[in-house]
């Protein structure tokens, strides 16, 4: 069967998820929904049979698992938002065109050779930073929870952290393609450690000092751990020294460390993690209240789940019992309904994704498509453990969405970017693997 | 560079097992104590969105509905002027619960056990509760509450065969509906002097005066060594335990009949029958009846008090050597009853020596109008042979015929009863009457225990026999 074809048949599950969501929610609230909005279903599936036509049409060696996969996500999101909210499925199922149409342009525009990249390296990496200081603007930046990650442009709201990602990572990859021979060949051992050379360790400085700057600026342990954590994979897979890797963590930890402990914001939030049951911190406005009611709603839900459609968001006089259910805390809510077991299955897909992407990097021939699938797969992975551990208390709670599943423009857009990189790596991969 | 990309997969693989070892922290191992939580109030929330059955009486009146709230929520509706608040209780979701309320409570939000909860979970049904149909009779109740008049005290009324309590009533009474109102919730709580939460026909515990009669009575003649016509002594001022024991008004009797020491209410028979009898004789007959045990009326535990000597706040053992067996069985020493187990002794003595389970619920409806539960009577113990029992009938409808109790006479219908009368304070003469029986005598079909609070001079005879009266008539009449 042609990779394609296994394509289609690979969106079977989601297929069935969506109409089986779409009919629960039905059922559950009949009085109250119209038949109307059973259609958003039916045009979310054929969006995405849109999009298996334009990969069919366009990269036809490509992964055939990679889409189906995020497909699967998107519909869980959507019966997700749908069940939290009619108005906000409808939003993100209009943010769902506007991605698969990116997600066309990219394909087409880079279908000839996504490696011109390379060519605009720093244009591309300065538009990345400029994208993550956006949000600190006076006039378009939007504070939430203390944290500078969204822009706010009047009918918009938008999280340039998500686009800058991918920025990044396509600059990292470039860079270290050139570097790394010389990052390993000039490097020193000194008490015992290998070190990069002086002359090369400037530009990692500086990715470091950017990390620390985001930290700094947008306030947002998540996001900085999420973008140095991606540079360290793309670092250790490029030069294959541990040590790098080491080092830097260590230079990260340290900086986190010193700033949570002097810039306000940091440390409030590390403060609700670490008692998040604390009087003072749970009735503070930012303070430990959400991730106290997210760890109530996962206890909630135990190993079962509380049933489809069946969690508390919020009481009757509609104040909130699950802060920001359909972005940050949407794990919390998935636990709450679905159980340990719906939140293990929601991992494992986030899992089988990431792998697609690390196979696309082992395929790829040259070392930017390697380093650039990597990054991508890991940047990707990342921003899932940054969320979920923090709505599970692993690590303090940020403000990054839930790649395809969280309410979001600007997620999707930029996870559908993401995914049409790797489709396009995959498919140049595959082909000349394939001697064609 | 494929070992390097192999490695970082590996990493990712372990970061989302801790993913998921935490999520298993807060959903398995620690959800327990995230649930008992103070601050975690999603089970009273979830409450809130339960349509809660209604409570009605034997007739079908509503003693307790749902309405609903903003949101999918419901909260809960009392009539006004109720006639059982103590009985119903309430159900609020930052009050809690109390009375028939709590003790449904699962029936009445639904909760049919684990299967049939999934079940409905999957099937994503909206969860319903259960209607409570009780043996509560609102005339009867009526009746009661008129006669006790605002005097402090309380009415139990129960079928004898059945165990149904189709009176209880309790006075004070107060508004289910003002107790959401936190503040009027703590003031009535705080309002010692008139307790009005407290349920006196089964949690308050009083002296019963000679009604107790009725127990020594019942051991007396079911031990085979009296029989109503054995004679005994009954001069005023006989030693028991080393004491003179006085007769009402010191009347000397003389040697007379048992049957006519439970008409006289002679204090001196009755004593010295229990000393002939003993502790433990006594004690067996006691705890035949119910006493010493939380009665096993269909009531939160806490809203229910158990009858017996009591010492410093403690149950004693009827054999116990803080026992004066003697004054005991007339009703005194440290004898302390609810108005429950003394309505259980009238109705076991009515139904010919066998004390059924008290049943405040009739049956339990689904909201498809199936039978869930049904109140079928239940046997508790066999106190006495059914010979020892009619002849304790006998005995009882001579009180009311000729003796301490004609007051609860009823045109055409005899009556069996006791009467007693407590002494609370002998210097400013305050007493607590009680009146005991049950009717008709030759087929007895209500079982009465009346008493009131402390009241001025007042006689179990004049004071809490006319109560029974009227509660009796308009049962009977």
């Amino acid at each position: 069967m042609s990779a394609r074809n296994r394509e289609l048949f690979a969106l079977i599950p989601a297929s069935l998820l969506v109409t089986v969501g779409f009919a629960a929610v039905f059922i559950q609230e009949d009085e109250l929904i119209s038949d109307a909005s059973l259609t958003y279903g039916g045009v979310f599936l054929g969006l995405c049979f849109v999009a298996h036509l334009i990969i069919r049409a366009t990269l036809p060696d490509a992964d055939p698992y990679l889409f189906p996969l995020v497909a699967l996500l998107a519909c869980f999101g959507l019966v997700m938002i749908y069940r939290i909210d009619e108005t906000l499925a409808r939003e993100q199922a209009q943010w769902f065109v506007i991605g698969l149409l990116v997600f066309a342009a990219t394909i087409l525009l880079l279908r000839r050779d996504y490696r011109v990249l390379e060519r605009y390296r720093y244009t591309i990496a300065l538009v990345g930073i400029v994208l993550l200081l956006l949000p600190r603007v006076p006039g378009i930046g939007a504070q939430v929870n203390g944290a500078y990650l969204g822009i706010d442009l009047g009918p918009i709201a938008f999280q340039p952290a998500e686009l800058a990602k991918i920025c990044i990572i396509i600059f990292l990859a470039s860079y270290l393609r050139d570097t790394r021979q010389v990052l390993v060949q000039g490097a020193r051992r000194f008490a015992g450690i290998t070190f990069p050379p002086l002359k090369h360790l400037g530009p990692l400085l500086v990715v470091w000092g950017a990390a620390m700057v985001l930290l700094v600026f947008i306030r947002d342990l998540g996001s900085s751990l999420m973008f140095f954590g991606a540079f360290l994979a793309i670092l250790y897979v490029a030069t294959d020294r541990a040590s790098f890797v080491v080092i830097g963590f260590s230079m990260f930890a340290f900086g986190a460390w010193f700033f949570a402990s002097t810039v306000g914001h940091v440390a409030d939030r590390i403060d609700a993690w670490q008692h998040p049951f604390d009087d003072e911190l749970y009735e503070q406005v930012g303070g430990s209240y959400q991730i106290a009611q997210s760890l109530f709603a996962q206890a909630d839900g135990g190993v079962a789940g509380a049933g489809f459609g069946q969690a508390l968001i919020e009481t009757s006089n509609g104040s909130p019992i699950l802060p920001a259910a359909q972005t940050d805390l949407i794990y919390a809510l998935i636990t709450n309904e679905l159980g340990l077991a719906g939140a293990c299955g929601v991992l494992v897909v986030y899992l089988l994704v990431t792998e697609r992407g690390m196979r696309i990097a082992m395929l790829a021939q040259d070392s930017f498509s390697t380093l650039l699938a990597a990054g991508l797969a890991a940047v990707f992975a990342l921003q899932v453990f940054v969320i979920v551990g923090g709505v599970v208390k692993l690590i303090p709670l940020t403000g990054v969405t839930l790649p395809f599943i969280s309410y979001g423009g600007s997620s999707i857009v930029a996870n559908f970017i993401l995914v049409a990189l790797l489709l396009l790596i995959s498919d140049r991969a595959r082909r000349e693997a394939a001697g064609r | 560079m494929n070992k390097p990309i192999y490695r970082v997969y590996l990493v990712v693989v372990v970061l989302f097992a801790l993913l998921v070892a935490w999520t298993s922290r807060w959903t398995v191992f620690e959800a327990e104590a995230l649930r008992d939580n103070a601050k975690n109030r999603r089970e009273l929330l979830d409450q809130q969105r339960i349509d809660r059955g209604p409570i009605r009486d034997r007739d079908g009146n509503l003693l307790a509905r749902s309405v609903p709230g903003p949101q999918d929520t419901y909260s809960r509706r009392y009539p006004e002027n109720p006639l059982f608040p103590h009985a119903v209780g309430y159900a609020y979701v930052d009050r809690g619960e109390a009375g028939l309320e709590r003790f449904y409570s699962d029936a009445l939000v639904g909760d049919h056990g684990e299967i049939t909860s999934l079940l409905d979970q999957f099937l994503a049904r909206k969860r319903e509760g259960d209607e409570l149909r009780t043996t509560l009779d609102p005339g009867a109740q009526r009746a009661a509450l008129d006669a006790l008049g605002g005097r402090k005290g309380a009415v139990v009324v129960m079928e004898p065969d059945t165990g149904k309590v189709r009176v209880l009533a309790s006075v004070p009474g107060y508004d289910q509906n003002a107790i959401r109102d936190q503040q009027t919730f703590e003031a009535l709580n705080r309002d010692e002097e008139n307790a009005p939460l407290l349920n006196r026909a089964t949690q308050a515990l009083y002296p019963p005066g000679s009604t107790f009669k009725v127990v020594t009575a019942a051991a007396a003649l079911d031990s085979g060594k009296f029989t109503p016509d054995s004679t005994v002594d009954g001069n005023s001022g006989k030693e028991i335990s080393g004491v003179p024991l006085a007769n009402s008004g010191g009347k000397d009797f003389g040697p007379i009949t048992l049957t006519t020491a439970l008409t006289n209410s002679v204090n001196t028979v009755w004593a010295e029958v229990a000393e002939d009898l003993g502790k433990g004789t006594m004690g067996e007959y006691m705890e035949r009846f119910g006493f010493g045990a939380d009665p096993p009326i269909d009531l939160p535990a806490d809203e229910k008090a158990p009858s017996g000597e009591y010492r410093n706040g403690r149950l004693l053992s009827p054999t116990s050597q803080f026992v004066d067996v003697g004054r005991m069985a007339i009703g005194q020493d440290k004898l302390l009853v609810t108005p429950l187990q003394m309505a259980t002794v009238a109705a076991t003595v009515a139904n010919d020596g066998k004390r059924m389970k008290p049943w405040l619920m009739e049956r339990i409806v689904d909201p498809d109008g199936r039978t869930r539960e049904d109140s079928d009577p239940e046997q508790e113990a066999r106190v006495m042979s059914e010979t020892s029992a009619k002849e304790l009938q006998q005995m009882m409808g001579n009180v009311v015929r000729e003796g301490t109790g004609t007051a609860a006479a009823l045109q055409g219908i005899e009556v069996g009863g006791k009467t007693g009368t407590a002494e609370i304070d002998p210097d400013t003469d305050l007493n607590q009457p009680w009146f005991i029986g049950f009717a008709p005598l030759d087929d007895p079909q209500y079982a009465i225990a009346v008493t009131v609070e402390r009241s001025q001079g007042g006689q179990g005879g004049t004071v809490a026999a006319p109560v029974a009266q009227r509660v009796l008539q308009e049962l009977l009449g």
